[in-house]
């Protein structure tokens, strides 16, 4: 996004929060007494009972952590991935109650009684999810690290379609959306892939797409 | 982050209430600004007041033919709803010209229409910003300054409000309904709920603290060809350059409102007389004693030229 001047800060910052949760994760709560000079004593934590690829969890979580880092951090389901931490780049991207959205600008507290799917619940390797199967076949990837974030968008895209949910390329927003490749190249143009496979991404998709229409 | 303590709210007007007793206290509704900004530790809330869980996510219509739309309703679920998409397309097309799928999921109105400027000075807490911190100064001014306002502006700053889908309310006449603390309500023309920058650039709206936003209402509709036109330096996922939102009837008449130019959604009522006549003609009244900067002049002939090409398609 545009915000030149901004960029070596916001990364620093990203790093700086993330060492602060890290920290709060690995302390017992009664440990707390002997962190060096903290503005407050004891950050304020709560409990969140999520469902995360259909098992509950329940977690007790400093306010500030987000949806990524709970996943990350205290439920180890990496695959989700942190880019930006900004909402910019999409490599986070997650289903939540059946809707897409950056797990990075969302904080885990928020989402008390939801239920998310990671891509870890998609498909498992021996199963793969269609999309998945289609990105594999495609080379839709080079690094692979904006892929799960990718993939879990492209499924959603093919929901909002099918919804009905109008994109910015539609001539006439109170027609049907119908499947297209601009439609495809605009809604998933908030994930990135600094590796620039979205040709082949795109391929993925319209091959899983034909496959589930079939 | 700074630590803070989190609440989820129970009822608008203890919403309010609450707000306005607790010092440091903010909102969150789809956190999409918000945690963005605290991420930066340019907002350092030590209190957030959760609103998700308020029965404020509707949409419906009005005893005067028009629709309310709840302040909870997801950016995505406005676009979307089949009365917006059909009677005031203007919308529709302003919001889905905004952000990322994943993001207008969350985004709800009252959020979208309080999202701060993307002043790229206001991001970076090692310059002065009387935004950000008022009496440090303005960075932007004698800075870069391509992106920032061209009408509007103060000594103090010349930032933008960057977002979309107020460009459409502002042409739609939209009302913004509130809470106070006390409990009581009140209703403010969107005219007047966005503000120029003046001595005073850390307000960016006429709110008060703790007022709670409900809803926002649209009048009946208003017909005519609708338009949203936004120029970008990419052609997806990128703030506004220049926007321009567009109803225009077949006489030829209608109504103009212009983004990316001012601190608020630029509507100057006189100009869209002007709008059979042409875009110059209506432009030099819209932009009549703009303060453009070397860097950002270019943005009064983009505004011209992209409300040419909507006129030019309204006629064809
Ligand atoms: C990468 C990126 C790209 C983007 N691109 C665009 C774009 O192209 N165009 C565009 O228009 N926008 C864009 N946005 C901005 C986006 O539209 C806003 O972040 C979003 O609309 C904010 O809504 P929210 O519900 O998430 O607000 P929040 O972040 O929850 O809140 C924003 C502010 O509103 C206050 N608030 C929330 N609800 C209420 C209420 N009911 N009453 C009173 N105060 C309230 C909060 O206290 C806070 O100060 C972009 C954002 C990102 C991160
Ligand atoms: S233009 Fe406004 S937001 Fe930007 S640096 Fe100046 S005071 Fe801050
Ligand atoms: S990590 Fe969330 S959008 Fe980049
Ligand atoms: S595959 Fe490397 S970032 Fe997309």
């Amino acid at each position: 996004m545009d915000r030149p001047a901004g960029k070596g800060v916001s990364r620093r910052g990203v790093l700086v929060s993330g060492a602060a949760c890290a920290a709060a994760t690995a302390m017992p709560a009664s440990a707390s007494s002997k962190e060096p000079s903290a503005p407050m004593k004891t950050p304020p934590a709560l409990p969140v009972q999520v469902k995360v690829n259909g098992k509950a969890a329940a977690l007790t979580v400093d306010t500030r952590t987000t949806l990524l880092d709970a996943l990350r951090e205290h439920l180890h389901l990496t695959g989700t991935k942190k880019g930006c931490d900004h909402g910019q780049c999409g490599a986070c991207t997650v289903i939540v109650n059946g809707r897409r959205i950056n797990s990075c600008l969302s904080l885990a507290v928020m989402h008390d009684g939801d239920s998310v799917t990671t891509i870890e619940g998609l498909g498992t390797p021996e199963d793969l999810h269609p999309m998945q199967a289609a990105f594999v076949r495609h080379d839709g990837y080079q690094c692979g690290y904006c892929t799960p974030g990718q993939i879990c968008s492209a499924v959603a895209v093919l929901d909002e379609i099918k919804a009905g949910i109008p994109s910015h390329v539609a001539a006439d927003v109170a027609a049907s959306p119908a499947f297209s490749e601009m439609e495809i190249r605009e809604r998933m143009s908030g994930n990135i892939c600094r590796c620039g496979a979205y040709s082949n991404i795109v391929e993925a998709i319209r091959e899983a797409a034909g496959r589930r229409q079939a | 982050m700074k630590a803070f303590e989190y609440t989820r709210a129970s009822s608008p007007a203890d919403a309010a209430a609450l707000a306005a007793k607790t010092p440091g206290a903010r909102f969150i509704a789809g956190g999409t600004n918000l945690l963005d900004l605290m991420k930066l530790e340019i907002e350092t809330p030590t209190h957030l007041i959760d609103v998700n869980k308020l029965a404020l996510d509707r949409i419906e219509e009005t005893s005067d033919g028009g629709l309310r739309i709840g302040a909870l309703v997801r950016n995505t679920d406005l676009a979307a709803d089949k009365r917006v998409r059909r009677d005031y397309a203007v919308l529709t097309r302003a919001i889905v010209a905004g952000a990322s799928g994943q993001l207008r999921n969350k985004a709800t109105t009252a959020g979208n229409l309080l999202q701060r400027t993307r002043c790229p000075y206001f991001y970076d807490p090692n310059q002065p910003c009387n935004k950000r911190k008022p009496g440090s100064g303005c960075a932007a001014i004698g800075g870069f300054s391509r992106q920032l306002a061209v009408i509007g502006t103060s000594k103090a700053c010349i930032a933008t409000y960057p977002g979309d889908m107020a460009i459409a309310m502002r042409l739609l006449d939209a009302t913004v309904e509130t809470v106070k603390p006390d409990g009581s309500t009140r209703k403010i023309a969107i005219a007047d709920f966005h503000r120029l920058p003046g001595d005073t650039p850390h307000l960016d709206n006429t709110l008060q603290t703790g007022e709670l936003i409900t809803a926002v209402t649209l009048p009946k509709p208003l017909g005519g060809k609708h338009f949203y036109h936004k120029v970008r330096d990419r052609a997806s996922y990128a703030f506004a350059l220049v926007s321009v939102a567009a109803v225009v009837q077949k006489d030829g008449t209608g109504r103009v409102a212009f983004g990316g130019m001012a601190h608020k959604p630029w509507r100057v009522e006189a100009a869209e007389a002007a709008l059979p006549k042409g875009a110059a003609a209506t432009a030099k009244i819209a932009f009549a004693g703009a303060t453009p900067t070397h860097d950002n002049a270019f943005k009064l002939q983009l505004a011209e030229r992209t409300l040419a090409a909507v006129l030019h398609e309204a006629r064809g």
